[in-house]
């Protein structure tokens, strides 16, 4: 390879003659393809294309030649220098793209190791239930109302027909607030919030309540002395059954799916009259009472139902006690257990899991379902 | 209550070809809801027949015990007409008795596979049966406890026993809801029966009874609200000795009573089979004139189970010239009881008023199977006929004669008259039934109806006190039109608004604190002083005003909590405890302060005022929703990415601010010293309005290291409880959109040196406030102590940007603006730049 000319001597360049300008140029091309990585190449362009270098230094001297000579030197160097740069170019591009593929394979890692920095969050099953099932009533139009959990014993019983006398009203086992004097309970269903909802809007009113509610029950796997409730109330006029079961239609077929609706059974709820019980079709075994072995359905226990709640038409007496008219509006009701509706729908065996706080429990049900 | 089909259809004659499956599915569908089918017997297969035992030879044995080798007659039963050689541990039976033999090859319930053995030396070939091998109470038929010996009349050897006992039968379990207290009787489950198939229904209680002549036992009431109808009869000439024959029994059985003496299951039996409890005395123990009438307090009784009773005022009692005798509608007294010697007996049946039943009950906790019809409502007319049946029966069955004087005191409640637009029911199921109908189906439940154009008057039958409204009437007509005949149809709600900001936020709530590793739980609200000197905090501390429960399930959390942090350290401490390296939960839910107002007494028959209102509202505790984060142990796994870290103050804080950024609160923190966190590591949270107020919205950082170790919990466990209400109300409910400036920015740095006891959010405040209007942002980069600072002292860096709305910044305008905010931070904190 031949090295720069360290010192301007125009007698040393004067012969630009045809050979002496191969020979540069090809020992720079001969440099350009032996260059083996982008840094030799870079040393290359240096000595070849550089300032110093013998074709750079011979480009100065055409000034000098005649007119005649000048021409013909000016061909020979230009078209010899633009050989090499073309090379350096084309070289470039090769190492370049060598380097890059010699990059990719060196930062190669193994993706399988694993990133779980972060241990996951998850919401609870019964908040995001109860989220999905307001959402099914809010696509309705309706609102969700909310209210206390430590009530006003009128609210909790007498304004929905449990008198104080009402045998239901021990049927259900009520936590009282100490001194019971001052008529506080845990309510006992989310119904005090229709009461407040009728209380405190001006009908129509169609209101869905999902909450918190409390039982003296001991603490088993399918008893718990906090569970929680959805209850919906309709009030408008010319409010019928009709339409009560057309609702839980709806919301049975939207939690559990298509062909998945309701039967009712006659029943008795203080704060309804007609009263009936809720059941769902089973929607595993989809009412037919056998799972796919030609078993007993475990899940209805071959009824091909589920009991899934109660509901009915809103007592006058109830309407009266909280200011609705009932000579111009009649309402509809009904509640089931939220807790109740994801054991069977998610297939959980204990109630207590709800309320452990295993996060193996909670995180199995992701942050919606 | 429990009915036996084979009692139901005696009442009533059902359909060739109906089952009990059938039956209870109907019924279910009229209101009386099946709670399960038992079928005793069933599992019962022979050959089981009756034997006459010719031989019993006692063979003592070398265990002390002493068994009978026996040869039974069974004729031709076992094939060989030859004697059954049996042996027999049992010793209530002998030769010439007719019995009960199991033959090998039958099975008794439980499985039990009878066969030929070897035992006690003699190979015996079936088994005499006692009461309770063949699934009968005890003392079945009179026999002694033991083998069931017959009647000689009862059959032959031989004779399948299924013939001659009541060994099958099937009883359907119903749910009754309050108002089906008829339903609470054979006569009223028959009649819905005949209601369900339109079949022929006879009334038990259509039969001839003697009119009233105030000759039975006397009898004053003086109180007719309470007691509106008493009658007695008298039975005399009685064999005390006299045994409740098996069918009775076995009735009683299978209707899940057992059976007692003659006179109570008499007495018992007329009252499932009609609805009407009603009450025998032995006549020699009673001492005058009955009297029914409220206690003086203080007064005693003891009742039939043996307890003494205080009795209250409010209690109506039974009583005679001795005091109480029994509290009304609810239990006897023991001293007039009947007894193994009773020959005269006298029969009480009444109607009691359900509210005065009902408050005895409750009072003496002493729910009984006469309280539970009270309470609920027995038909008022029943007691004539009540009182001649069980005196009646009590002769046919205890030998005597019923004497012939009733007493007959008061008068039946009458029936309302419910006045109702004919197409009531119609109009409220949306169901399309004719006035024909509805009025066909009320005289089907037993109503009288009067037709008037378009408005039915209508009577309810006697036994029928629930049906008192438009309403009750409705359902009566809908459930035999059908349930499943409702039509499914969505009503119209207008538009509705969607949820509310508050609802929307709390969503946002749990969504941000799951993205940020937590795991949402669910705990019990409940607490007890326990929990909250676990947590030391303080006796004046707000967060002891808890609200008592007076009926609490534990005594060790007797109280509405007033913080969550007991629960969700509770869960922490359970999942580390099974193993789980590090814990990240979250935890919503409302807490309550305690109020001690009374809420006043509201009627029903109105709306209350807004004053009313008001008044019971203020009772009601106030109940916050509150929030609470716990961080403990691993919060970052080593991993192939490095060494891990365990959660700390710092955590917990990060999330909580999070939060608030996420909500678009602004939350300034300040140091703060609170139980139960550790006292140099202890953050309160302000949320800083539109209006710059700031409200306290809770507490973060590191627990004590006392209360971590007393929980169970990784070292450091960190903690931060909010009131999330306060938090939510301090967002700001609609955001204004940015402007922002395009120019370039200018940095400085600076490094302020001041005392370590200075909060580093006091030098960043101070900073903000020098640098005015020019400074766009400022964060803390660093903090020093150590070489070249004096001890005592920090170092703390800032990073200044700073940037014009309009301009590019001219030289020096940033340095000078640097320099404003340094000058008011060393004027404000002593900083001191570096
Ligand atoms: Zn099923």
């Amino acid at each position: 390879m031949s090295g720069p000319n360290n010192e301007y001597d125009p007698v040393q360049v004067t012969p630009l003659n045809a050979e002496e300008v191969a020979a540069a140029r090809d020992a720079a091309l001969a440099a350009v393809e032996a260059a083996a990585d982008l840094e030799q190449l870079k040393q290359a362009r240096l000595d070849h294309a550089g300032d110093r270098s013998p074709l750079a230094l011979a480009n100065r001297e055409i000034g000098a030649l005649p007119p005649q000579a000048r021409k013909e030197a000016g061909q020979r160097v230009g078209q010899a220098r633009g050989a090499i740069n073309q090379a350096l170019k084309a070289r470039q591009e090769v190492l370049e793209a060598a380097h890059e593929e010699q990059m990719l394979v060196v930062e190669t890692v193994d993706v399988t190791l694993p990133v779980d920095r972060h241990p996951r969050g998850a919401r609870h099953p019964l908040t995001t239930g109860a989220e999905r099932i307001a959402d099914v009533f809010v696509a309705m139009g309706w609102e969700v109302a909310e209210g206390p959990v430590i009530e006003a014993e009128w609210l909790n019983f007498d304004a929905l027909n449990l008198g104080p006398d009402h045998p239901a009203r021990t049927m259900q086992d009520t936590f009282w607030t100490s001194p019971a004097e001052n008529h506080v309970v845990l309510r006992t269903h989310t119904s005090p919030v229709q009461a407040r909802s009728m209380l405190t809007r001006t009908p129509p009113i169609y209101v869905v309540c999902p909450g918190r509610v409390f039982r003296t029950d001991e603490y088993d796997a399918t008893h718990s002395p906090m569970f929680h409730q959805v209850e919906g109330l309709a009030i408008d006029e010319g409010i019928t059954m009709a339409h009560l079961k057309g609702t839980l239609d709806h919301f049975a077929t939207a939690m559990f799916g298509e062909g998945i609706t309701t039967r009712f059974r006659p029943s008795y709820f203080p704060f309804t009259e007609p009263s009936a019980e809720v059941d769902l079709v089973c929607f595993v075994c989809r009412g037919t009472a056998v799972n796919e072995d030609g078993d007993t359905c475990r899940t209805c226990r071959g009824e091909g139902w589920i009991e899934w709640g109660g509901c009915g038409v809103v007592n006058p007496r109830v309407l009266v006690a909280c200011g609705v008219d009932p000579e111009r509006y009649t309402g509809f009701a009904f509640g089931m257990g939220i807790d109740r509706t994801l054991m069977f729908r998610h297939g959980v065996e204990d109630l207590r899991g709800f309320f452990e706080g295993d996060v193996r429990f909670t995180t199995a049900f992701g942050t919606e379902i | 209550m429990k009915a036996p089909v084979t009692w139901i259809r005696e009442l009533v004659d059902l359909p060739d070809g109906v089952t009990t499956d059938d039956l209870a599915r109907r019924l279910t569908a009229l209101g009386l809801k099946l709670e399960a089918i038992e079928r005793p017997g069933h599992d019962l297969t022979g050959p089981l027949v009756l034997g006459r035992v010719l031989t019993a030879e006692p063979e003592p044995q070398k265990n002390g015990k002493t068994i009978n080798w026996c040869s039974v007659d069974v004729g031709d039963a076992n094939g060989t007409g030859e004697p059954q050689g049996i042996v027999c541990g049992a010793h209530n039976f002998g030769p010439g008795d007719l019995v009960v033999v199991v033959l090998p090859g039958a099975v008794l319930p439980g499985g039990f596979a009878i066969a030929a053995r070897k035992t006690y030396g003699h190979v015996s070939a079936g088994m005499i049966c006692s009461a309770s091998e063949l699934g009968l109470p005890d003392g079945f038929g009179g026999s002694s406890d033991g083998i069931v010996v017959l009647p000689a009349d009862a059959g032959e050897p031989g004779d399948d026993a299924f013939g001659v006992l009541p060994l099958r039968d099937e009883v359907i379990e119903f749910e009754i809801n309050p108002d089906r207290a008829y339903a609470l009787s054979l006569r009223g489950v028959a009649r819905e029966a005949a209601l369900a198939f339109d079949a022929p229904y006879a009334d038990p209680v259509d039969r001839p009874v003697p009119a009233a002549d105030g000759a039975g036992h006397p009898v004053v009431v003086d109180d007719p609200d309470g007691c509106p109808v008493f009658v007695t009869r008298v039975v005399s000439g009685f064999d005390p000795t006299a045994t409740s024959p098996a069918w009775l029994q076995r009735r009683l059985q299978l209707a899940g009573m057992r059976p007692i003496s003659l006179a109570v299951d008499v007495s018992n039996y007329v009252m499932l089979e009609l609805g009407q409890p009603n009450h025998c005395y032995d006549a020699d123990t009673l001492t005058g004139a009955i009297r029914v009438r409220r206690a003086t307090a203080g007064e005693k009784l003891t009742t039939l189970d043996g307890v003494v009773r205080s009795l209250d005022a409010a209690d109506l009692l039974i009583a005679d010239g001795s005091g109480p005798i029994g509290i009304a509608g609810v239990m006897g007294g023991e001293a007039t009881e009947i007894s193994a010697s009773t020959s005269r007996i006298v029969v009480e049946a009444a109607h009691f008023d359900p509210v005065t039943v009902f408050r005895s009950q409750k009072r003496h906790k002493l729910g009984s199977e006469a309280s539970k019809r009270f309470e609920r409502g027995v038909d008022p007319l029943l007691p004539l006929v009540a009182a001649d049946r069980v005196a009646q029966l009590l002769v046919e069955l205890g030998g005597g004669t019923v004497e012939p004087g009733t007493t007959y005191v008061g008068e039946p409640p009458a029936a309302p008259t419910i006045v109702a637009p004919a197409d009531l029911p119609a109009r409220i199921s949306g169901i399309a039934i004719d006035d024909a109908t509805t009025v066909a189906h009320l005289e089907a439940v037993g109503c009288a109806v009067t037709e008037d154009g378009t408005t039915l008057s209508v009577v309810p039958p006697s036994w029928r006190p629930d049906l008192t409204e438009p309403f009750d009437l409705v359902e009566e007509v809908v459930r035999i039109v059908g349930y499943d005949q409702v039509p499914s149809v969505l009503p119209a709600p207008g538009a509705g608004r969607g949820l509310t900001r508050e609802q929307r936020l709390r969503r946002r709530v749990g969504r941000t604190l799951a993205g940020a590793g937590c795991v949402e739980v669910v705990s019990f609200p409940f607490t007890g002083a326990a929990a909250l000197d676990a947590l030391e905090i303080p006796a004046d501390d707000e967060r002891r005003r808890t609200v008592a429960l007076a009926n609490p399930l534990s005594s060790q959390e007797p109280e509405y909590t007033t913080t969550l942090l007991p629960g969700i350290l509770a869960a922490a401490a359970r999942n580390v405890g099974r193993g789980a390296p590090g814990v990240a939960l979250f935890e919503t839910g409302t807490v309550a302060f305690a109020t001690d107002v009374a809420a006043p007494l509201l009627g029903v028959d109105r709306r209350p005022t807004d004053a009313e209102l008001d008044a019971l509202l203020a009772a009601v505790p106030f109940q916050p929703q509150h929030l609470a984060v716990v961080l403990g142990g691993v919060r970052e796994p080593a991993g192939p990415w490095g060494p891990g870290r365990d959660a700390g103050w710092a955590d917990v804080v990060e999330v909580v601010r999070g939060l608030a950024t996420e909500l678009g609160a602004t939350l300034r923190v300040e140091n703060a010293e609170l139980a139960p966190w550790h006292p140099g590591r202890c953050a309160r949270l302000l949320v800083v309005g539109a209006d710059g107020t700031e409200t306290a919205v809770g507490h973060a950082g590191e627990l004590h290291p006392r209360i971590v170790t007393a929980h169970g919990l990784p070292a450091r466990t960190s903690v931060a409880e909010l009131d999330l209400d306060a938090l939510l109300a301090a967002t700001p409910s609609t955001p204004r959109g940015p402007s922002f400036s395009t120019y370039p920015v200018a940095k400085e740095d600076v490094a302020l040196v001041v005392d370590v006891s200075v909060p580093a959010a006091d030098v960043e405040a101070a900073l903000c406030e020098g640098a005015g209007e020019l400074l766009e942002s400022v964060r803390l980069f660093d903090v020093y102590t150590g070489e070249g600072i004096d001890e005592g002292r920090k170092s703390l860096a800032f990073a200044l940007r700073f940037r014009a709305v309009d301009r590019t910044l001219g030289e020096g305008e940033a340095a000078a603006a640097r320099d404003e905010a340094v000058a008011l931070a060393s004027q404000r904190t002593g900083a001191v730049q570096r």
